[in-house]
C-alpha cells in the first residue's frame, strides 16, 4: 500500500476531509472513496474531458490532478451544479437541445461549459467550439452541444 | 381544463421531443455499469499475450495466488470445459495452448481492489514460443504462411466426450462469400466505359465514450445475473447458456445504460466469460472494467477491405455491370467484421441499377486485431468503392455526375436481382435535394475550371449516395420484437420493451408511438427496456430497426388497450366502440369531438367493478421481410432507407490538409417521428463519418496496435466539425411506425465517398485509399503516392 495523506477541502461547498492514497487521482477520490460517480473516466490521461471539475473555479481534468492537490482548494463536481444558476441553465439547455445521447460525455462538457460561460458570458459560437475542443463526444457530432451552451448562456 | 378542453391533444409526432433520459444524464445521476458496485463485490484483470503469435509452454500463476487480497487467478487449465465464442465459434476466451493477436487473454485474477488485481497480473509468468506472425491478409495467403487456425478446435463436454467446434481452416481462408447476378461478360461487350481501382479501407474502431465493462454475480440457487453493456440481450443469453452449460433461462441480463454502442456491442467478447468464470469459481459479484488503452487493444475494430472493382456504362450512361472482389483482414478470430458482405453486396448490386454484377469476398485470418460490427455495417466500404465509380464513369463518357446518378437511380416499386423490393423510395429527391441544396452542379463545374489556377487553396463537392436497410434486416429466422404494455389506475403507462436503449433515443420515439394511439401526454410514459427477466424477447440494437421494429410492436400493444378501453367505453356509453376516440387523456365522441370521461376514471371504473379487468396487453411484431436463401437472394428488410449527401470541402495543395466545411445531406427516412432525435443521429453519423475519411486511423503495423489513446487516435473534436444542413424526405413507408423507417447507421455510410469525390473535385487527384490524412493527401498531389495494390491472387 502506498502512503497517505489527510487532506481537507471544500467539496461542492461542504467541507470535507479524507485520507487518501497519494497515488489517488481526484477523479478515483470522487469516484470511489467519495461515491461522486457523475465524474466519469474516459481515457485516465487527460485527452476526452469526461472527468471534467472545477478546481478553485478552473477547469481541470480530474484524472490528471492527484487527489492529495486538491488540498485547500475549493472543487467543485457535476453533482455540485445542482445548486447552481447557471449549472442548471446549462442542464436544461442540453436536455431542450438534443445536446445529450448516450450521455457519458455529458456532465464533463456541462462543467468545461460552466466554465466557458462564467470566463465569456457572451461567447460566439466559434468561441464555444474552441471552449470546448479539449471534449470528446462520440454520438452527437458536437453541433447541438455547441447549440445548448450559446442558448444557454442567452437565458441569463 | 374540462373534460371538453382536455380533448384537443395535439400530436408528437415529428415534433422536437427531448430524450427522456437527458435529464438525468446531464446532472451527472445516470448509473451505468461503471458506476455500479455491489456489497462483497472483487475487481478483475486480464493477462493479455506479450506476444502476436506463439505457443504457450506452460503458465505459472502460483505467485499471482498466494499475493494477498487475490481470490482467484484463472488460465484455461482451470476451466476444462470452456466454449468458443463468436461468429465462427473459433475463439476460446482464455487461450490454451496458443496466442494470435496481442490481445489475446491468457490468464484472469480476480483481487479485492483493482490495483491488487494488476498486482498479481505481473506476478503470472508464461513461457512463450514465438511463432511466424501474419501480419497481413496478403501474408497470410503467401503458399508456406503459417495456418493460424490450421488444427480442428476440439472441445471436452461436461460428460467427458469430445466435440470438434471449429474445423480447420486450411489457407488461412475464415469465410467467403460469392454473390453474382447477370453475366460480366455480357456487360463488358455492352460497355462504352469501363473503369477499374482497388480501393483500401483502413482500420477504424468505435470509441464508444463509455469503457467496455460487466458485472457478473451468482445467486445460491445458481442463477447468473449480469449488468452488461450488451446490444444483443437476448441472444447473448442463449449464448452465455451455451458457454456455461446452464440453462439460459436461469440468465439474467440487466443493461444499466450504455456509454455508447455503435454495433461495438454485438458480440461477446472474452471479458464477459471471463468475469463469469470468476464469480462462478468465487461466488462473489465480479466487474471487469476496461482501461481506455484496454479498449483500443481489445475491441473489435471497423472491417479493413482491400477492394478491386471494374465497372461499365454505356455512352449514353447506362451501367453495364460492375465486378467486385474484395480480401478482408479477419484478424486472429472471427466476429460480425466477417460478415459485413451481407451488406456491401447490396449496394453493390442494388443501390443503382446494374443488370451484371458480381461480387466476392475471402475474410483471411492473421495476427491482427479483428472486425466486429460498426454502424454501417460495411456500406461505408461498399459506398467508398461505387460512387468513386460513379464519378470516374460520369467523366469518362462526360456525363454530369448527378445526371448519371438520376438515370441509374432506383424508383419506388423496384425488385433488384438480389431481391430487394424498394415499395418506397425517395432515392431521386434525396439526390435531388441535396444537389439542388448545395449547388452540386455549379460548384462542380467551377471547381473543375479552376484545377490550373495557382491559388494553392482549392475547393471541391463531392457527392455519394447509399442505400441501407430501414425495416429491420433478416438475418436470423426472427427479426421480431416483443411488447408488454400496462395501464395503471391512473392511466399511466408502463411499456415495456425488448428493444435497448443504447443513446439513439429509442425509449423516447416508442414513448411517442404509444403516446398518439392512447392520446396521452409523454409524461404518462415509463418504458422499461433493460431487463431480460422482464422484457419479452428482441432480436437486439442492430441494423437501424429499433424505431421500426419495437415501435410496430408497441404501437400493437398500444391498439390493443385502445381497443380494450374504448370497448368500456361503448359499453359504458351505450354506444359501439368505434364511435370514440382517445385524446388529452379523454373519451371523446369521433363525431362531435365532445369529451365524455378521463381515461383513468374510465380504467378505474373497469377495475373496480363486479367484471374486475386490467388493461395490460402484449403484442409481438414480426417484419414481412425474409430470410436470405443461400445465394444471398431474398427481401431481407420490410424497407429500405435512402440519402444522399453532398460535401464541400477546402484542400491546401501546400500542406495537403482537407477542411471539410459544409454538408448537405437528404435523407429518405420515411416519416420524422421525433425531429430532435433524428437530427442528433444524423449530425452524429455526418461527423463519425468525417472521422472516417479525415482523421481517425487505428494503425496496426506488424499486428501492433501503434496508436491506442486518444492522443495519437484522433477523433474529430467540436471546431473541426462541419457546417450541416439536414433535409428530410418524408416517403411515408406503409409498413413503418406512422410511415418511418430507421436511420440509425445512414447518416455516417456517404461521407468519406463523398470526401474522395470532393477532393478529386478539387484538384484532379483520386486517392483509393482511407484517412485523407494531410500526408496521404500531400504525396497523391505530387504524384507520389502508393496506391493500394492487388497482391491478394484470386
Amino acid at each position: 500500500m502506498s502512503a497517505t495523506v489527510d487532506i481537507a477541502f471544500t467539496l461542492n461547498g461542504v467541507e470535507t476531509s479524507i485520507r487518501v492514497p497519494v497515488t489517488m487521482s481526484a477523479l478515483e477520490m470522487m469516484r470511489d472513496a467519495l461515491g461522486l460517480t457523475g465524474t466519469k473516466y474516459g481515457c485516465g490521461e487527460g485527452e476526452c474531458g469526461a472527468c471534467t471539475i472545477l478546481v478553485d473555479g478552473a477547469t481541470v481534468n480530474s484524472c490528471l490532478l492527484f487527489a492529495v492537490d486538491c488540498d485547500g482548494r475549493d472543487v467543485v463536481t457535476i453533482e455540485g451544479l445542482a445548486a447552481n444558476p447557471l449549472g442548471e441553465r446549462l442542464r436544461a439547455s442540453f436536455v431542450e437541445h438534443g445536446a445529450v445521447q448516450c450521455g457519458f460525455c455529458t456532465p464533463g462538457f456541462v462543467m468545461q461549459s460552466h466554465h466557458v460561460l462564467t470566463k465569456s458570458p457572451h461567447a460566439d459560437a466559434e468561441e464555444v467550439r474552441r471552449g470546448v475542443e479539449g471534449n470528446l463526444c462520440r454520438c452527437t457530432g458536437y453541433k447541438k452541444i455547441v447549440e445548448a451552451i450559446s442558448a444557454a448562456e442567452r437565458v441569463g | 381544463m374540462n373534460v371538453r378542453e382536455k380533448a384537443s391533444g395535439d400530436t408528437l409526432i415529428g415534433k422536437r421531443i427531448p430524450k427522456m433520459d437527458a435529464p438525468q444524464k446531464a446532472s451527472g445521476k445516470t448509473r451505468y455499469v461503471h458506476d455500479i458496485n455491489l456489497p462483497g463485490q472483487l475487481h478483475a484483470k486480464i493477462l493479455r499475450s506479450a506476444h502476436a503469435h506463439a505457443g504457450i509452454r506452460s503458465i505459472d500463476v502460483s505467485q499471482a495466488r498466494s499475493l494477498r487480497g487475490v481470490h482467484a487467478v484463472i488460465t484455461a487449465q482451470d476451466l476444462p470445459f470452456q466454449r468458443p465464442i463468436g461468429v465462427a465459434k473459433d475463439h476460446l476466451p482464455l487461450k490454451r495452448d496458443r496466442v494470435r493477436s496481442l490481445r489475446d487473454e491468457i490468464a484472469a485474477v480476480a483481487a479485492d481492489t483493482e490495483e491488487i488485481a494488476e498486482a498479481a497480473l505481473k506476478l503470472i509468468r508464461v513461457d512463450y514460443e514465438p511463432l511466424p506472425v501474419v501480419a497481413t491478409a496478403e501474408d497470410a495467403l503467401r503458399p508456406g504462411a503459417p495456418a493460424l487456425h490450421g488444427e480442428d478446435l476440439v472441445c471436452v463436454n461436461r460428460n467427458g466426450t469430445t466435440e470438434v467446434v471449429h474445423r480447420a481452416a486450411p489457407g488461412n481462408v475464415a469465410m467467403t462469400f460469392d454473390y453474382s447476378q447477370g453475366d460480366i461478360a455480357r456487360g463488358e461487350t455492352e460497355s462504352d466505359a469501363i473503369v477499374e481501382d482497388v480501393f483500401w479501407l483502413h482500420y477504424v474502431t468505435h470509441c464508444c465514450m463509455g469503457v467496455s465493462g460487466v458485472i457478473a454475480e451468482f445467486d445460491s440457487n445458481g442463477n447468473l445475473t449480469l449488468y452488461s453493456n450488451s446490444q444483443v440481450p437476448f441472444l447473448h443469453r442463449r449464448e452465455f447458456g451455451e458457454l456455461l452449460g446452464m440453462d439460459p433461462g436461469r440468465i439474467r441480463i440487466i443493461q444499466p445504460p450504455i456509454g455508447g454502442g455503435f454495433g461495438s456491442k454485438l458480440d461477446i467478447y472474452p471479458f464477459e466469460p471471463i468475469a463469469i468464470y470468476l464469480a462462478q469459481i468465487t461466488q462473489r459479484p465480479v466487474k471487469l472494467v476496461f482501461t481506455r488503452e484496454e479498449e483500443f487493444l481489445a475491441s473489435p475494430t471497423r472491417q479493413p477491405v482491400l477492394l478491386k472493382m471494374r465497372s461499365g456504362c454505356t455512352k449514353d450512361g447506362i451501367l453495364t455491370f460492375r465486378d467486385v472482389e474484395t480480401v478482408h483482414d479477419n484478424g486472429a478470430y472471427t466476429s460480425w467484421g466477417a460478415t459485413t458482405p451481407f451488406v456491401m453486396m447490396q449496394t453493390i448490386s442494388s443501390l443503382y441499377r446494374v443488370p451484371n454484377c458480381n461480387y466476392q469476398t475471402r475474410a483471411i485470418y492473421s495476427n491482427n486485431p479483428y472486425a466486429g460490427s460498426f454502424r454501417g455495417y460495411g456500406n461505408l466500404q461498399a459506398t467508398f468503392a461505387v460512387e468513386a465509380h460513379m464519378d470516374r464513369l460520369a467523366e469518362s463518357i462526360g456525363m454530369d455526375p448527378l445526371d448519371f446518378r438520376l438515370k441509374n437511380a432506383q424508383d419506388p416499386g423496384e425488385v433488384t436481382p438480389q431481391g430487394m423490393n424498394f415499395r418506397t423510395c425517395g432515392f431521386k429527391d434525396c439526390l435531388r435535394i441535396a444537389a439542388e441544396r448545395s449547388d452540386y452542379q455549379r460548384k462542380h463545374r467551377d471547381n473543375v475550371a479552376r484545377w490550373r489556377d495557382p491559388d494553392p487553396i482549392k475547393r471541391g463537392v463531392g457527392m455519394a449516395s447509399m442505400l441501407h436497410v430501414g425495416g429491420g434486416a433478416k438475418i436470423y429466422q426472427s427479426d421480431g420484437c416483443g411488447t408488454i404494455l400496462k395501464l395503471d389506475d391512473f392511466a399511466h403507462v408502463t411499456l415495456i420493451t425488448g428493444a435497448s436503449e443504447i443513446g439513439q433515443g429509442s425509449e423516447t420515439v416508442l414513448a411517442q408511438l404509444v403516446c398518439e394511439e392512447l392520446g396521452l401526454p409523454l409524461s404518462s410514459v415509463t418504458v422499461v427496456n433493460n431487463d431480460t427477466d422482464v422484457t419479452p424477447w428482441d432480436v437486439g440494437v442492430h441494423a437501424s430497426r429499433t424505431t421500426f421494429i419495437a415501435g410496430n410492436s408497441a404501437i400493437g400493444a398500444a391498439r390493443k388497450a385502445k381497443d380494450k378501453i374504448l370497448a368500456a367505453a361503448a359499453v359504458k356509453f351505450d354506444g359501439k366502440a368505434d364511435e370514440y376516440d382517445l385524446k388529452g387523456g379523454i373519451v371523446v365522441d369521433r363525431r362531435t369531438g365532445n369529451g365524455l370521461i378521463e381515461i383513468d376514471k374510465l380504467i378505474r371504473s373497469l377495475h373496480f367493478s363486479e367484471k374486475a379487468e386490467l388493461v395490460m396487453t402484449t403484442f409481438y411484431y414480426e417484419p414481412p421481410s425474409q430470410h436470405q436463401d443461400k445465394k444471398f437472394k431474398g427481401d431481407v428488410s420490410a424497407a429500405y432507407a435512402w440519402a444522399t449527401q453532398v460535401v464541400e470541402v477546402e484542400v491546401d495543395t501546400r500542406t495537403g490538409i482537407v477542411r471539410l466545411l459544409k454538408v448537405n445531406a437528404a435523407h429518405d427516412v420515411g416519416r420524422v417521428i421525433n425531429r430532435l432525435g433524428i437530427e442528433g443521429q444524423i449530425e452524429g453519423g455526418i461527423v463519425m463519418g468525417q472521422g472516417y475519411a479525415l482523421t481517425e486511423d487505428l494503425i496496426v503495423d506488424h499486428a501492433v496496435v501503434r496508436n491506442p489513446n486518444f492522443r495519437d487516435y484522433k477523433l474529430v473534436t467540436a471546431p473541426e466539425i462541419p457546417e450541416m444542413d439536414v433535409s428530410f424526405i418524408e416517403t411515408m413507408d406503409g409498413e413503418g411506425p406512422q410511415g418511418a423507417k430507421g436511420v440509425g447507421e445512414a447518416p455516417a455510410i456517404c461521407v468519406a465517398a463523398a470526401v474522395a469525390n470532393a477532393i478529386y473535385n478539387a484538384t484532379g487527384v483520386r486517392i483509393t485509399a482511407l484517412p485523407f490524412t494531410p500526408e496521404r493527401v500531400y504525396r497523391a498531389l505530387r504524384g507520389q503516392a502508393k496506391p493500394p495494390v492487388w497482391d491478394v491472387g484470386s
